[in-house]
């Protein structure tokens, strides 16, 4: 089935979001976790860094819209030295020189996923921030809503078996509804049950 | 049907199983997209005669490794005897490139330094440390910016690259070499390498 990468990835990460299966992920996967993914609790902050943003390093392009975009994608990078933050939030040299890059292709016009691609070939889908869908990957994105399904489905399938059980013992044998008849026509098979409190009349 | 109630104790030994070989992983090393890829090409200054450049075609038809180091950096220091040792047994030559020899060092401002100026200091620095330490490099190189330590995918120091005959990586180390690794990682890889060729 022909996905395209970014829609599949952006409607999965919208999906992660409202569901909050993050957690789960992680244990899910847990082997993969070096590899490929942090999904805990630092996620992708939204939107862009702003001079009150704290913890964020200071604009250093002139350039007010070059250091917006700059803030923007590093924000979706990961330092690989201190490894749960952004290289938007590190201080550590490595993240300022992966600013430094980002900067300078960006000025030098490459567009953002170009600058993207370039870290990458580099450092591997673990500079992102948010991991791709993959192969590598796969697991860790479908298996949340994977096991969702499967427990729902497992739920309605005992349920059903359940309601058929109920069926099949509630049946009424032929005896049994001639009883029923004439109990309910106020026979004398009342009198053979004085416990029961139809007899009380 | 009567083992049901074993199936919550399967399926948290499962889970376990998986959180248990998490613990077994390093989330510190993580794995380089450049092996088996060619190696980045670069010309850098070499540290011995600055004047003079170097390059990945300067060792090719070998198998060799390229060992990231800085004299600021204490991890060097411990894996350097090993380094020594390896280039006084002849195993396998080794290229140093110099990272960031002096803006890598927190305790040295570079604010309002010439290139000019910082690249002696590098000269000057990693020629010392090298006198005092020994100098197992066939060749040493000089990343002032630490501009190919990035096209490397170099996320810390000491790192270590082996690179076949024909410019390619093959592996990358992480973190100071030990004897330990040397034998078992690094030198069989060497070994294959040389075979192959």
């Amino acid at each position: 089935m022909p996905v395209d990468p970014k829609r599949s990835r952006s409607i999965l990460s919208s999906l992660r979001r409202t569901l909050g299966v993050g957690a789960l992920a992680v244990l899910m996967a847990s082997p993969l976790h070096a590899a490929t993914a942090d999904a805990g609790p630092a996620t992708v902050p939204a939107g862009i860094a702003t001079a009150s943003d704290p913890g964020v390093a200071p604009a250093v392009a002139a350039d007010p819209r070059l250091e917006a975009d700059m803030m923007e994608l590093s924000h979706k990078l990961r330092c690989l030295v201190c490894q749960n933050q952004s290289i938007a939030e590190s201080n550590a040299p490595l993240a300022v020189d992966l600013r430094n890059q980002v900067r300078e292709q960006l000025a030098a016009g490459k567009d953002k996923d170009d600058v993207i691609d370039y870290l990458v070939e580099r450092y591997g889908d673990f500079v992102l921030y948010e991991p791709p869908f993959n192969a590598a990957t796969g697991l860790l994105w479908v298996g949340p809503f994977a096991l969702l399904l499967a427990g729902a489905g497992w739920l309605a399938w005992r349920l059903r078996r359940r309601r058929r059980e109920i069926a099949a013992d509630g049946a009424l044998s032929a005896a049994d509804r001639e009883r029923a008849r004439a109990l309910l026509a106020g026979g004398g098979d009342a009198a053979s049950n004085p416990a029961s409190p139809e007899s009380r009349k | 049907m009567k083992a049901k109630f074993l199936v919550p104790l399967l399926l948290f030994f499962g889970l376990a199983g998986f959180l248990a070989f998490g613990l077994t992983l390093n989330p510190r090393e993580v794995p380089s997209p450049l092996i088996d890829k060619p190696a980045p090409n670069f010309r850098l200054a070499r540290l011995d005669q600055p004047e003079q450049t170097f390059t990945l075609e300067d060792m090719r038809g070998q198998v060799w490794l390229l060992n990231v180091w800085a004299s600021w950096c204490v991890a060097c220091r411990q894996e350097h005897p090993l380094l020594v040792r390896m280039a006084e047994q002849k195993l396998v030559p080794v290229v140093g490139l110099a990272y960031k020899e002096v803006r890598g060092d927190g305790a040295i401002s570079t604010r309002g330094m010439s290139l000019e100026a910082e690249t002696a200091m590098a000269v000057e620095r990693g020629r010392r440390w090298l006198a005092d330490h020994g100098n197992p490099y066939v060749v040493s190189v000089m990343d002032i910016d630490g501009r190919v330590g990035i096209d490397f995918g170099v996320y810390g120091v000491p790192e270590t690259f082996l690179i076949d005959r024909e410019g390619r990586i093959r592996y990358k180390h992480i973190g100071p070499i030990t004897p330990e690794s040397l034998q078992t990682q690094i030198m069989p890889k060497v070994e294959e390498l040389r075979r192959a060729g």
